[in-house]
């Protein structure tokens, strides 16, 4: 029974995975912008999925509202206002250097990660012993008491950073 | 399901957005693909909080505490991201009001 449910999780997590990486591929490679805007909505809720099964449910939340609620149709509308000007979304010169060379540091990097002992198992802590931390104590609240104390001053940091996003945004479209 | 898989995966995505951000000329496709970028380090951040716990018994901290410092990062790198994007969508406006161009390579002014 344990076993079968590893398996689905498993099966669910390879087609969670090879999704996201082919609509993020279809982000790069369409020429159309509104459907790779699309397929970027794909992606992130590949993303949301990882997240679940990551067992983090409230970034999951997060992740569902804020990029495919307002970040995708901010990309979209921006799609939709500069229609008139159609031009595609084409490759520069620069296509095959940057493959070759992001494609050497790609297989670099995955080299370095299965190659590296993780230490996965160096805590004195089993994974059951995680699970059950997390089934116990509510996690949302942790995160709130999180950001209210250890975190408080990033917190208000990034507001003020919201804040001049804001000004700046409406500062830059205004017309004069 | 390990930790290197999902490391794998961020990687994947970042280098995807990494290319797509150096070869692209359409502004707002550049932007798509650095958010891509954002999103592989949120997957990585939390893998890593979720896989190796910074913990032990004797600092008073509690598990979950411990677990949650990469999901806290990404709440920061998603705030971030969002300030990002609106910035960045208000030049593609003023950028096509200006050129008639969504082309990165026809705001040359400040080349040389």
């Amino acid at each position: 029974m344990e076993n079968d449910t590893a398996l689905i999780i498993d099966i669910v997590f390879w087609i969670i995975a090879v999704s996201t990486i082919v609509s993020a591929i279809a982000v790069v490679a369409l020429k159309d912008v509104f459907r790779s805007a699309l397929f970027l909505v794909v992606a992130f809720i590949g993303i949301a999925g990882m997240f679940l099964l990551l067992r983090a449910e409230f970034l999951a939340m997060v992740q569902i509202l804020l990029y495919v609620g307002a970040i995708a149709v901010l990309i979209l509308f921006a799609v939709v206002l500069t229609r008139d000007v159609e031009q595609g979304s084409p490759f520069n010169r620069y296509l095959i250097p940057v493959l070759v060379i992001s494609g050497l540091i790609l297989a670099g990097v995955i080299f370095v990660i299965t190659n590296t002992n993780w230490n996965v198992n160096s805590t004195d802590l089993t994974s059951e012993q995680i699970t059950a931390a997390f089934v116990e104590t509510s996690v949302l609240g942790n995160i709130a008491e999180l950001l209210m104390r250890k975190y408080v001053l990033a917190f208000e940091a990034v507001s003020v950073v919201l804040l001049g996003a804001v000004i700046g945004a409406l500062a830059l479209v205004r017309r004069r | 399901m390990d930790l290197q898989q999902f490391l794998i995966i961020g990687a994947i995505l970042f280098f995807i957005g990494l290319f797509g951000s150096f070869t692209k000329k359409n502004t707002i496709v550049v932007l798509m693909c650095i958010e891509l970028m954002f999103n592989a380090v949120n997957l990585t951040a939390v893998a890593m909080s979720r896989y190796l716990v910074p913990y032990s018994s004797g600092n008073g901290a509690s598990i979950v505490d411990s677990i949650l410092t990469g999901q806290i990062f990404s709440i920061f790198i998603i705030t971030i991201a969002a300030a990002e994007i609106a910035i960045g969508l208000a030049i593609v406006i003023v950028l096509v009001r200006n050129y008639k161009s969504v082309f990165i390579s026809d705001a040359k002014e400040l080349k040389h």
